[in-house]
């Protein structure tokens, strides 16, 4: 299969491992990925903190930069969920018929990276070895916004060697939220407490989510405080090998 | 008085701020906590219940969908069925001539004091505080609101105004202030529930049994027979809606449902979304007047009060479909953090965030649509519903655009904005800004964190460390691995 890989804006410069990890493992299972240099950002922020004209133009790259593949994957729950849900919102306030046609062909060929392997690629046994404690966040946007169910436990309990254990509370929003960790700066400081104190119940080496701009804040809070615990996204988890682990 | 001063509270600062001042009461995020955790169990164990749950709700999502688009027409129904059954329906257009109704019926009566049904739409048009001007007191009667109205405290929540106070609190608030109002706390009152609920019961009967007007709201009212439905826990509802002479409801436009047959479905979904009951205590219903059975004057007043205004809006409308259950309230991380007080207005919480700016404007109510992370738990608890995030980020961007409007020069974060999108819609300029950022962090960051950071970032940075900007972009990495003497897709590089 084609695959162009949306590394999203984020990804691209603050965890670009992220995306290596992603083609590594795309490649391994035999496909074929692409990473289009036309790409930018999906307008999330934009969107989301009320910019909309702002938005228009990324939804138009977008829909242009990532036409005509089997499907494009992301390794970011809200990116996906922003694609999926609002780009067509964006294209038809503010775009063209021209526009929101692009975007309905393009829309159906996003996933998210464990849609993709589940749903399209069908496989939930990557054959990833990581021989460590982890604990899984399902982040609030690929929870709700996505659904993505528990499509990302099931590959990680096929991961060789894993330890999986239970975040107590894990539905709870961990109080990121884009903007909202700055205009709400204090709010989002007591959410990540207490996702923070349920993380280290678990006894976990690594919080594992979906998502990088989630651990980014959640991890950031497990630096300050010198925990000693680490943040992996799932892509690299599930890359990780035998011979080659992260 | 217009209504926007009392659906928002005047002095109030800006969500952020507020919410510091909440979040630093620890007694007050313990009450919080505890509360709103027992309540969300509840509601979750008996929604898990029944198998056609998801059906009821999409059920009664169209019916207040579809009620809305014809409200004009269901409204003109109610007020002939009211008429025929003996009731009188008034019209308000906003809390002034709301209030100015109300006053003049209980003062045709005679009477200085009146009993109240814990009600949303009265506090929304401060009907107590107009009541009192006018040389009339309102007595709340809901166990709840009584603290509230004894402590001259504000509700905190839609359905347990006092969800912010502990037992303690409460056995001081009756002892302190019960005297004032009527009845004395009991001597040797304990902060045992039942003692208070006990205190609570000798103090309201006296006023039960004097009042000769009870004023109202209503949760629903079926267009085809003129009947209204309260449904209320304690059974004061039942005694201010039975006992005294003259009764006035006061029920904002949305309230309405076309048909007695369409309460089925709401009264199964409204006691499970709201306290987590099969079946709520009491559900009283009453069509106009009956002779020699209730009261023998009854006043409906139907209220817009920046109704109709937000039916206009296609997106927003949905916040009309509210039953005002409060799962919402109970659901949402950040309500539970810093309770009802720091949304400034009389509708807390994810409902209020989407409520409050459309009935008052949302350039006076700014920061609500923000007191969100859009973590979605509110629109997946939602009986009805209601898209919360979706209108919540509508509503940023008529934030944004107000701020535009009445601002010469763009705000900081404006100018950020337009900053990123310019950067964000070129990938060579979203290239460079990515070498520069590297080339930054490298400068400033340890083992690949970033300590404090400026301006607008210091919040972040007080708790969080950041991480650094990796030394070569994923865009780099690919340019540099894999694409070399390859062109497929650079012609949409520009
Ligand atoms: S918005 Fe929905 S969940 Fe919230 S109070 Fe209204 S009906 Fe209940």
């Amino acid at each position: 299969m084609r695959i162009a890989l949306f590394i999203t804006c984020f990804n691209d410069m603050m965890f670009p491992r992220t995306g290596r990890a992603v083609t590594e493992l795309l490649e391994r299972l035999g496909h074929t990925v692409e990473f289009p240099q036309g790409q930018t950002c999906c307008g999330q922020m934009h969107f989301n903190t009320g910019y909309r004209p702002e938005t228009l133009p990324m939804v138009r790259r977008f829909a242009e930069v990532f036409a005509g593949y089997d499907a494009v994957v992301t390794p970011s729950g809200s990116c996906a969920g922003m694609v999926r849900d609002h780009h067509r919102v964006v294209a038809a306030e503010l775009g063209d018929s021209a526009l929101t046609e692009a975007v309905e062909r393009v829309v159906p060929t996003v996933y998210e990276l464990s849609e993709l392997l589940v749903d399209v690629l069908d496989v939930t046994d990557v054959g990833a070895h990581f021989p460590h404690r982890v604990t899984y966040h399902p982040t609030c946007h690929s929870l709700r916004m996505l659904r993505v169910g528990d499509r990302p436990l099931r590959l990680l309990r096929a991961v060789q060697g894993i330890d999986l254990v239970e975040l107590p509370a894990a539905e709870s929003c961990c109080g990121f939220g884009g903007t909202f960790a700055l205009k709400n700066a204090d709010v989002s400081n007591a959410m990540l407490a207490d996702k923070m104190r349920h993380v280290l119940d678990t006894g976990a080496e690594y919080l594992c989510a979906g998502d990088n701009s989630c651990l980014t804040h959640i991890g950031g809070g497990l630096s300050r405080l010198r925990t000693g615990v680490g943040t992996m996204h799932l892509a690299e988890i599930l890359a990780s090998t035998e011979g080659n682990v992260r | 008085m217009s209504g926007a001063d009392n659906v928002v509270w005047l002095g109030t600062p800006p969500f952020p701020e507020a919410a510091r001042a909440a979040l630093a009461d620890t007694r007050l995020r313990a009450n919080l906590r505890r509360a709103t955790g027992t309540i969300r169990d509840r509601r979750l164990a008996v929604t898990a219940e029944l198998d056609d749950w998801e059906d009821l709700r999409d059920t009664a999502a169209a019916v207040k969908r579809r009620t809305l688009r014809h409200l004009d027409r269901h409204l003109l129904r109610l007020e002939e069925t009211v008429t025929a059954a003996g009731g009188t329906v008034h019209w308000a257009a906003d809390a002034a001539e709301a209030n100015a109704i109300v006053t003049r019926l209980v003062q045709a009566t005679g009477e200085s004091e009146i009993v109240k049904v814990k009600s949303m739409t009265t506090q929304e048009i401060g009907l107590n505080e107009a009541l009192a001007e006018a040389g009339i007191r309102a007595y709340e009667t809901d166990l709840a609101e009584l603290i509230v109205q004894l402590d001259g405290d504000r509700p905190s929540h839609i359905l347990v105004p006092a969800i912010h106070r502990g037992r303690s609190e409460i056995r001081e608030i009756f002892r302190r202030q019960m005297g004032k109002w009527g009845r004395p706390a009991p001597e040797g009152l304990t902060d045992d529930p039942r003692d208070l609920a006990e205190a609570a019961r000798l103090h309201l009967r006296e006023k039960f049994l004097r009042a000769k007007v009870a004023v109202s709201g209503a949760n629903f009212a079926a267009a085809d027979t003129g009947t209204v439905v309260v449904v209320e826990s304690e059974g004061n509802g039942r005694m201010c809606l039975t006992l005294p002479e003259t009764l006035i409801t006061v029920m904002g436009i949305e309230k309405v449902l076309p048909s007695f047959a369409d309460l089925d479905v709401f009264l199964r979904l409204l006691p499970r979304s709201s306290t987590g009951e099969r079946m709520n205590p009491y559900t009283s219903l009453w069509t106009g007047v009956t002779e020699g059975d209730g009261p023998q004057d009854f006043h409906l007043v139907l209220l817009d009060n920046g109704r109709t205004a937000t039916l206009a809006d296609e997106v927003g409308r949905q916040a009309l479909s509210c039953i005002r259950c409060s799962a919402c309230l109970n659901v949402c991380p950040v309500y539970e953090r810093t309770g009802g007080h720091a949304y400034g207005s009389v509708y807390p919480g994810p409902i209020g965030a989407v409520l409050t700016p459309q009935l008052v404007g949302v350039e006076n109510a700014a920061s609500l649509p923000f007191a969100s992370t859009l973590c979605g738990a509110c629109y997946d608890a939602c009986p009805v519903k209601i898209d919360i995030p979706e209108v919540l980020v509508h509503l940023r961007a008529k934030a944004v655009e107000a701020k535009r409007r009445d601002r010469l020069l763009p705000t900081p974060e404006a100018f950020a904005m337009k900053a990123a999108g310019v950067v964000l819609s070129s990938p060579r300029r979203l290239a460079a800004v990515q070498r520069l950022a590297a080339l930054g962090a490298r400068l400033v960051a340890r083992d690949g964190w970033i300590g404090v950071l400026p301006g607008p970032f210091a919040r972040w940075s007080g708790t969080r460390d950041t991480p650094a900007p990796a030394r070569e972009s994923l865009r780099a990495w690919w340019r540099r691995t894999r694409e070399a003497g390859r062109t497929t897709t650079e012609g949409k590089g520009r």
